[in-house]
């Protein structure tokens, strides 16, 4: 049932416009075309390049949070969790609007710097990659964070303690022992970010500037602006086979720390 | 990173000074104290919650003492973290690092000393030959059986060559076989390098077997503390007579008292003598004498009669359980010699013992 509600329609897309609207005989040569054009390369590109950015990014900060609310508990773990979870629970649009509002040309940021003096004129905090990094950085920071939470919530403090009765240094624990236990986390972390960022699009297209063009922009594009249905159809196929790919190597990775929790 | 060197070598000489641990208002451990000798085997032993665990913590520097002082070789090591203590520990549940190999695990405590690396293979190898595993040096913890595992912990908390090494119930997860077989080999490599070892356990045969002498705790207390053999034959009080294997404890009123020899009636009126130490006429006491130490039959000492109630077959013993009078039962052990002797159930008996092996505890 689940199945024919979410499968059928794509399938049926994709099926439509390949198969019909287009003549089998140049199906290939469609796909090749779309995926060798300028237009698409530039577009993979940046998708690339901005999911890299953004994962680095989400991996740094929700690394520092996640070792926190591992370590605490009470107030301050309720505290820090509610703060982490609630925009987890509101729309990505509200989420990315009001970003806009504290990046724009008369946003909050450049308001308050203008009023200290540090500036004379606004800094161009929006429409570009920076803005598109931020903005995407908040939406996806609550899937590491939960992700790594996990992981190091399952490590066993006594190995912590083993390593400092051994004569181990705080920063000698962290690099030798806490980091690479909780590694699983990391990994997994780092491919479900990387996975939802390539396929992004409210984000990119409402804070990214005129070239910022990612992919799943470019498949809008081709259906909204130019209609070119075909093109959108191996767009979002190239994608979606990204996408599968990615997942199979995220659910291995899983599975394999499943493994090793078992022994 | 500090560049200050961990102390190294040294006699291993641990003075525990009235240490005391509270949690709320209960005290989990309550001034202990103990002189602790170089090259001595230490056992804590006590019944869960005694307060072991809690004492060995505080000498490894993770649980932070309400009072009391920790010495070792007369340096005070009471407030110094334990990562600057320098003393090797084995973990109950092993503590291997499941993301290195064997030999990085026993590399570890040497990387966190900076050793270089010529030196460092040299010496990981020495202690894996030590608790012969040179041969799974590149396993992982996952791959190895618990007897291998604890052998890996061992190995970890030697190769530093630290004066004092801490075991906390280090084979509390393996089966009694296995037991008794680490039991021999860690007392074997503790003596070829003379270190001191603090071994905390519950089980008073694997204490007996291998300490030089041992601490029995109760409630937070060192209740006795002496070599296996002088706690075994003379307890101090009923609670160590109880822990440390099988005990009669006859219970009664002290008559008479004369040349260190006490005379009890029993709540069933027979008179029997034993030692004593402290004690005055007219006190309620209880008199303790082994099991093996009785025999069946009249000679010379004590001397009871009763009923055979029960016989249980232990392999290398049998247990008979006599009655002597309605609130008194003795247990008496005599060794299987194979031709299946000793008086049946129901049986009317004599049983006796010599006046040296029974003694006056109060309490």
């Amino acid at each position: 049932m689940l199945a024919l509600v979410f499968l059928v329609p794509l399938g049926w897309f994709f099926f439509h416009t390949l198969f019909i609207d287009t003549d089998p005989s140049d199906l290939w040569d469609q796909i090749a075309s779309v995926l060798t054009s300028r237009a698409m390369l530039q577009a993979i590109v940046t998708t690339n390049w901005i999911s890299l950015l953004v994962t680095a990014t989400v991996l740094l900060m929700g690394y520092p949070i996640a070792y926190y609310l591992a370590n605490h508990n009470g107030l301050r773990f309720t505290l820090v969790l509610f703060c982490i979870i609630v925009p987890y629970f509101t729309s990505i649009i509200v989420r990315t609007y009001s970003w806009m509002v504290l990046l724009g040309r008369e946003g909050l940021i450049n308001q308050a710097l203008r009023h200290l003096g540090l500036i004379d004129t606004p800094l161009p905090l929006l429409y570009n990659q920076l803005s598109i990094v931020i903005g995407m950085t908040y939406v996806l920071l609550p899937y590491v964070v939960l992700t790594l939470f996990a992981a190091m919530k399952a490590i066993d403090r006594t190995l912590l303690l083993a390593a400092r009765g051994m004569g181990a240094s705080g920063p000698m624990i962290f690099w030798r022992v806490y980091l690479p236990l909780s590694r699983h986390g990391v990994i997994s972390g780092a491919l479900i970010v990387f996975i939802l960022s390539i396929g992004f699009f409210i984000t990119p297209a409402l804070m990214g500037g005129p070239s910022d063009v990612m992919v799943a922009m470019l498949i809008e594009r081709s259906v909204e602006i130019t209609l070119d249905w075909a093109g959108a159809a191996v767009m979002s196929l190239f994608l979606l086979v990204v996408t599968l790919i990615l997942y199979a190597i995220y659910y291995r990775v899983t599975d394999v720390r499943r493994l090793m929790g078992a022994t | 990173m500090s560049a200050a060197p961990l102390p190294q070598g040294g006699k291993g000489a641990l003075e525990l000074d009235g240490l005391t641990k509270r949690y709320g208002d209960e005290r989990v451990v309550d001034a202990v104290s103990a002189s602790i000798r170089p090259g001595e085997f230490f056992s804590l032993l006590g019944p869960s919650g005694s307060g072991k665990t809690t004492t060995l913590m505080m000498i490894a520097g993770f649980v932070v003492p309400d009072g009391g002082a920790i010495r070792v070789d007369d340096a005070d090591l009471t407030r110094v973290p334990p990562q600057r203590r320098g003393l090797g520990m084995v973990f109950q549940n092993y503590a291997i690092f499941p993301h290195l190999n064997v030999f990085e695990n026993v590399a570890f405590p040497l990387r966190a000393r900076h050793v270089a690396e010529a030196e460092l293979r040299v010496r990981v190898q020495a202690a894996l030959e030590l608790v012969r595993l040179q041969r799974f040096a590149e396993r992982y913890a996952r791959q190895l059986s618990g007897g291998q595992q604890q052998r890996v912990a061992i190995a970890r908390a030697i190769v530093f060559h630290p004066s004092i090494v801490l075991m906390d119930e280090p084979l509390g997860a393996l089966d009694k076989n296995l037991r008794y077989e680490m039991q021999v080999e860690i007392k074997d490599i503790q003596q070829r390098l003379g270190m001191t070892v603090v071994y905390v356990t519950h089980d008073q045969e694997e204490a007996m077997n291998m300490s030089d002498r041992i601490a029995i705790m109760n409630h937070g207390r060192i209740e006795q503390l002496g070599p296996p053999g002088e706690i075994y034959e003379r307890p101090s009080n009923a609670f160590v007579a109880r822990f440390l294997g099988e005990a009669n404890l006859i219970e009664g009123t002290i008559e008479r008292i004369a040349d260190g020899q006490a005379e009890l009636r029993t709540r069933d009126g027979v008179l029997l003598r034993a030692q004593v130490k402290r004690a005055a006429v007219g006190q309620a006491a209880a008199l303790f004498v082994r099991p093996e130490l009785l025999a069946f039959g009249a000679g010379a000492g004590n001397r009871v009669e009763g009923t055979v109630r029960r016989r249980s077959f232990l392999g290398s013993t049998i247990r008979t359980v006599v009655e002597v009078g309605p609130t008194t039962h003795l247990t008496i052990d005599l060794p299987n010699q194979g031709t299946g002797g000793g008086p049946g159930v129901g049986a009317h008996v004599t049983a006796s013992w010599p006046v040296v092996h029974s003694q006056i505890l109060l309490d």
